[in-house]
């Protein structure tokens, strides 16, 4: 059985709608318009356990709402979930007792605090016994590199010690499902990496399923093999993160190195110079013409070496979600009397 | 049950250290509560002209010194009852999501509150109760004497009631904040409307007697009027037991409030 099933959920909010102007202001005093904003509509998707899938899309997306979704922060509009069996919205505590949630841009830990206090609450609001609390903590702030600062107080730590004590918090009762909303926001790239690094080795190991939502496609590239594309609160991508690139990336890249010093002039002929930095040059070309034209390159000139790469994903995820946006305008337009 | 005993023991352990952390600006600012004692023992000397030849006897039953003592008596009441930032960080707490905090982990947001109030209350005393016994030894000539021990033990459970009722009427206007972000001006309203209901200012028999139904009362001018001897022992048993009902309904009016609040925030988002 799935850890987690989502079945066509949705989520609307009614917006206050605030005219501009003063008048205006006054006037909505009295009467007020709402707009409904479709922030999740219709979203079906399961995770089996031990997966850790990535959820994909730009800001307003629906990532963060469907992972309030799953944390019974919010309820839905319509549609059904259950996460280990539990409808996360009756907020239960058998449920959540099961999961963790994380949030890059909120703090859960005491501020004024040492870490080790609010682990000690932790530990008794989860009932977690001693010899295992202990054996976690000591574990977990091994992993993490941040034994030695658990006793200062989290005021005094580095957003990135900080975030890896959010983390630790989360992990101590040993949740079944993490849900991590933008885990490495803020922290520098060596911050970034640790928390990378600590949640593959410790997803590996305990088979926790994990949801996670990122802007970095450097942690979701390192992190997941899963990935849930949404935008519009819709799912336009669901399977291997590999596929995106395959799917929605028609290019690919040819990396050349000509002998000499020179590049030719004419390379357009084959494709998009999309950089060139003599001898090196990089060109964009259609996925289907890749045989033909590095026959052609390979007889025209003489190359010391030659690559063929897909685009990054960035690039791809970000051209996925403008083209869409052009898209649905264009579609916007045609449909207007 | 036992485990939800050492939760609490661990919320209130935890928060008595947070208090610590800011030690010198706590004693600090109890100090400065001490301040306007002094004014008001002048302001009354001055509305009773003590220093003058024929120095009023009695306004509305209290004399001069019944009137200081019934001042600093209704200061006891409010070290009880007052409670600094909770409506307002219920509120803070609701705007920057801090709540998500309650409403994923299994604990009880209310109960969380009530530990880390009662926690803050116990550094208030062991700061403050030195200057307060100074206080009254200084003024001890105000006080007519000490009133036998059952009057004694209705103060003390009063004091303890005047907590809860203060704890409870504070943590309702902040869940307020459920439907309305703000509600700082709505705290300010309070606590000014606070400082005439609950008997702070004046006492409430210089007001209309209806002010008296309300649990205002219970803040200051009950507990005051205890120790003044203003109730026979049945009239004390009739009137804890009144509120102890205002307790209750309270209480059931912030759980009820909290779960809408939550549903709220589970329909607005958060």
């Amino acid at each position: 059985m799935a850890v987690i099933e989502v079945e066509n959920i949705s989520k609307e909010y009614l917006v206050y709608r605030k005219r501009e102007g003063l008048l205006a202001s006054v006037a909505g005093l009295f009467h007020r318009e709402y707009n409904a904003v479709h922030a999740v509509a219709g979203v079906s998707f399961s995770v089996e356990k031990g997966e850790m899938v990535a959820f994909l899309g730009p800001n307003g997306a629906g990532k963060t709402t469907t992972l309030k979704l799953l944390s019974g922060l919010i309820y839905p509009t319509g549609g059904q979930a259950r996460v280990l069996g539990h409808i996360p919205w009756k907020r239960e505590n058998a449920y959540r007792r099961r999961f963790s949630l994380v949030m890059g841009q909120k703090n859960q830990l005491w501020w004024d605090l040492p870490a080790q206090e609010s682990f000690r609450l932790h530990k008794e609001i989860y009932h977690i016994e001693a010899a295992e609390f202990q054996r976690r903590v000591d574990e977990l702030t091994d992993l993490l590199e941040v034994r030695k600062l658990v006793g200062q107080p989290v005021r005094e730590l580095s957003l990135g010690e900080r975030m890896r004590m959010e983390l630790i918090a989360a992990l101590l009762h040993s949740p079944e499902v993490l849900l991590l909303d933008e885990p490495t926001i803020g922290l520098d790239v060596v911050s970034q990496r640790k928390v990378q690094e600590f949640l593959k080795h410790y997803q590996a190991e305990q088979k926790i399923t994990v949801l996670l939502t990122s802007h970095y496609m450097k942690d979701v590239e390192a992190l997941c093999q899963r990935a849930i594309v949404i935008n519009e609160g819709e799912i336009k991508h669901d399977g291997p993160l590999a596929e995106i690139v395959d799917r929605f990336s028609k290019n690919k890249i040819i990396g050349l190195q000509f002998a000499g010093t020179e590049i030719p002039a004419d390379l357009e002929r084959y494709g998009t110079v999309i950089e060139r930095q003599p001898p090196r040059v990089k060109l964009e070309v259609p996925r289907n013409q890749i045989p033909e034209v590095l026959t052609g390159l390979l007889s025209d000139y003489n190359i010391e070496d030659v690559s063929v790469q897909d685009r990054p994903l960035e690039e791809v995820i970000a051209e996925l979600f403008t083209s869409h946006k052009k898209a649905s305008l264009a579609e916007a337009e045609a449909n207007r009397p | 049950m036992i485990a939800q005993l050492r939760i609490n023991w661990v919320i209130l352990k935890t928060c008595i250290e947070e208090r610590f952390v800011y030690r010198g600006d706590f004693a600090f600012a109890t100090f400065v509560r001490f301040l306007p004692i002094v004014t008001q023992i002048f302001l009354w000397g001055a509305i009773f002209n003590i220093h003058s030849e024929n120095p009023i006897k009695d306004i509305n039953g209290y004399s001069y010194e019944e009137m200081v003592a019934y001042y600093l008596l209704a200061m006891v009441g409010r070290a009880f009852s007052s409670m600094p930032g909770l409506a307002g960080g219920i509120a803070r707490d609701v705007r920057d999501g801090t709540i998500k905090k309650f409403l994923t982990q299994p604990i009880n947001m209310l109960g969380y509150l009530f530990w880390h109030r009662v926690a803050h209350k116990l550094v208030y005393y062991a700061v403050a109760t030195g200057p307060f016994a100074l206080v009254f030894w200084l003024c001890r000539d105000y006080f007519a004497g000490w009133p036998d021990a059952f009057t004694i033990t209705a103060w003390v459970l009063s004091l303890a009631m005047a907590f809860l009722v203060g704890f409870l009427i504070e943590t309702l206007i902040g869940l307020i904040s459920f439907w309305f972000l703000e509600v700082s001006s709505l705290i300010f309203i309070y606590m000014m409307l606070n400082y005439f209901l609950s008997g702070h200012m004046l006492p409430l028999d210089f007001l209309p007697s209806w002010l008296q139904l309300l649990p205002f009362q219970y803040l200051a001018y009950f507990p005051a009027g205890i120790m003044l001897g203003h109730f026979t022992h049945e009239q004390l048993v009739v009137e804890l037991a009144i509120e102890l009902v205002w307790i209750v309904v309270l209480f059931l009016a912030c759980r009820v409030t909290f779960n809408r609040g939550v549903r709220r925030y589970g329909a607005f988002g958060g």
